[in-house]
């Protein structure tokens, strides 16, 4: 066996890239609940990618025969129907655990320096998820998968001058059809899944670089000598971590964060799988009650709700009057997510340690983003609409009002080593 | 042909508004997908009431059978109207000649179940009554000018709206009650409500015909992740001793 190690090592880098990032990897010793979402989104990308894959070997990307193919697989394939759930179950899943992830780095400051670059990867990877599964939400081609698409890919008409040619180049047609299912298809089975593997790649290569934050946001790694032997960590360490630094209060990733994650892991498997066997509709927000009609340019829905995970950004956009501004406005609230790490001006990265005002300004901040997205399936009656409008200004006050109170913020002293 | 077209949207677009816009009360379907007898009743009602002008395209004959516990030979014979043995339920009728009698083609119902709730198809099928300003000279309750004809009659009998007199904030005032039937069908109206609990079990099987076996399985499967869950706190636990 170690034969064979040897004759592999010799030649790529396999033993020693396991203990860089596995089993020699120094992780704070404090993680808690919020850090097991990182691990469940990786394992919940492995089951879109295998479900997906099979699931394309029974169907048929066309205008005539997607839903009917969606019904093969429900019907006729061995196991289609749970191929199929654990799909769609995972698109949200996927979602839900990447909103939580995200909250975990604005909670605890993940996303300060020297994390910026860990951070993007992060916004990227929402955002090429969001168009996945706006690609993918078309393929069964359903009323609501058709309207849908028709509804978001005519906001980008909005752009002025050249709106109108930019719909058409996107749909490959002039209303949503089968060019446009084709070319959604291609795109959601291959370029972006491909994209997505790449950046999640990136991002880990960035976090095993700068270091994973944790729930104190203080720093475990110590200038070299500055710690005396005893209080070191004492476990053994890749010498790429070591060389410069004195590590404290770390345990190597595996097998301590291994075995941990596992418990995540069978806890989210025991929901996902409630959700597959016993809700695969979820009440219809993961699947829409609409989405089981073929899709009939003839017939629009009398209301049009994206799916739940786009709820907070639709309600941004209908909450402004103006359509080119909604969109704007809608762009925008990504892009300010993108910047927070220089809307954070305070040196201190964990909301335990921070100011009143700041726990309250992130209170609010997730306040107002579950009530836009409750607000985005509703439809907007005049008393709908004045709230998105609270919220989205209080979505947006968020980041304006951080960037003026974190710069001379009145923090809590840090501690010198992690809490329990 | 544009008229034709401009005509069929025209009766389409009330009957589509309403159907999506209905927001009353509905009668709750108490059906149970584990009644064989009540799901073969449901199927036989189906075969020879709704499949002459609803197909079911996405089922196929054999599976219905099989899940049914109704022999191949008896059911081919017996309920198989269209298509060949072990293909989807097509309808009898033509789609264009259709669209032409009813205002457009009448939908395939497979999963209509999973687009309306077993609740709305429940109190739609005991819902319409006679109108004669209506083509068919029915309309109903829960799908205001509905395009499709009363095809259950002969076993309802003619639905009535029945209006009493009932005091009303201090006034006597005619009040819509409920629609009952005249008495001319071949059911009773408790045996026409079983029937149409049962035509709506068949409706919810249809639209997803895996949903016991789904069921079943989500039991094994959770009982399982439980037990996996329990040894992994364990192991974690035992890893973990050490850290403090």
């Amino acid at each position: 066996m170690s034969r064979i190690m040897n004759w592999i090592d010799e030649r790529i880098p396999f033993s020693n890239s396991l203990k860089l990032h596995v089993t020699q990897y120094p992780a704070p010793k404090n993680f808690n609940f919020w850090y097991i979402m990182g691990s469940l989104a990786l394992v919940v990308l492995v089951n879109q990618i295998v479900t997906g894959i099979w699931l394309t070997m029974n169907y048929n990307p066309s205008a005539d025969g997607a839903f009917a193919s969606i019904e093969y697989i429900m019907r006729d394939v061995d196991y289609g129907w749970l191929l199929r759930y654990m799909h769609s179950t995972g698109a949200s899943a996927f979602f839900v655990v990447v909103y939580l992830h995200m909250f975990r780095g604005l909670m605890y400051g993940s996303y300060q320096r020297p994390r910026e670059l860990l951070w993007i990867f992060g916004m990227l990877i929402f955002l090429v998820l969001m168009a996945e599964a706006f690609m993918g939400y078309l393929l069964p081609w359903g009323q609501m998968s058709f309207w849908g698409a028709q509804v978001i890919i005519s906001l980008f008409g909005a752009i002025p001058f050249v709106g109108e040619d930019l719909t058409t180049w996107i749909r490959g047609d002039f209303v949503i059809s089968g060019a446009t299912l084709n070319r959604f298809f291609a795109l959601h089975v291959i370029a972006l899944p491909l994209v997505l593997v790449i950046l999640v790649f990136l991002h880990l290569i960035a976090l095993h670089e700068v270091g994973s934050n944790n729930p104190d946001g203080i720093n475990i790694k110590k200038p070299k000598g500055s710690v005396p032997d005893d209080e070191k960590a004492p476990f053994e360490f890749h010498e790429r971590y070591t060389a410069k630094k004195d590590i404290v209060d770390a345990i190597p990733f595996h097998p301590y964060y291994t075995v941990k994650d596992l418990v995540g892991l069978a806890g989210f498997l025991i929901l996902f799988a409630w959700v597959i066997f016993f809700a695969p509709t979820m009440g219809g927000f993961f699947l829409e009650p609409p989405n089981f009609q073929a899709a009939d340019p003839m017939k629009t829905p009398e209301h049009i709700a994206p799916v739940w995970y786009f709820t907070p950004f639709y309600a941004i956009l209908r909450a402004i009057p103006d359509k080119l501004l909604g969109v704007i406005a809608m762009f925008l609230a990504i892009v300010f997510l993108f910047l927070m790490p220089w809307w954070d001006r305070c040196k201190v990265r964990s909301v335990r340690y921070r100011s009143t005002l700041h726990k309250v300004n992130l209170t609010v901040f997730v306040i107002s983003f579950i009530a836009l997205g409750y607000l985005g399936v509703k439809p907007a009656t005049d008393v709908y609409t004045i709230m998105a409008r609270i919220f989205t200004f209080l979505y947006f006050a968020f980041f304006i009002v951080m960037w003026f109170y974190s710069k001379n913020e009145r923090t809590k002293p840090l501690p010198e080593r992690v809490t329990k | 042909m544009i008229k034709r077209f401009l005509l069929a949207l025209a009766l389409l677009l009330p009957s589509v508004a309403f159907a999506a816009g209905y927001s009353g009360p509905l009668d709750r379907a108490d059906h149970d997908l584990s009644d064989k007898a009540s799901l073969q009743r449901g199927a036989q009602l189906y075969m020879n009431y709704c499949l002459a002008c609803h197909s079911m395209q996405y089922q196929r004959y054999s599976r219905t059978f099989d899940d049914l516990d109704i022999p191949q030979e008896l059911g081919e014979e017996l309920l198989q109207f269209t298509n060949e043995p072990g293909g989807h339920k097509t309808s009898a009728i033509d789609g264009d000649a259709s669209a032409e009698w009813f205002g457009l083609t009448p939908p395939d119902l497979t999963m209509v179940a999973r687009v309306r709730g077993a609740d709305f198809i429940y109190t739609y099928l005991r819902s319409f009554y006679a109108d004669d300003s209506r083509p068919f000279g029915v309309n109903n309750d829960v799908f205001e000018n509905v395009g499709m004809p009363h095809v259950l009659e002969e076993l309802q009998g003619t639905p009535r709206r029945v209006e009493e007199q009932r005091m009303v904030d201090g006034e006597m005032k005619d009040v819509y009650v409920g629609i009952r039937a005249d008495g001319n069908g071949t059911m009773s109206p408790e045996e026409f409500d079983q029937a149409m609990l049962d035509l709506t079990n068949f409706l919810v099987y249809t639209g997803e015909p895996m949903i016991l076996e789904r069921q079943r399985m989500g039991y094994f499967v959770i009982g399982f992740l439980i037990v996996f869950l329990i040894l992994t706190i364990l192991l974690k636990k035992e890893y973990w001793r050490d850290i403090k």
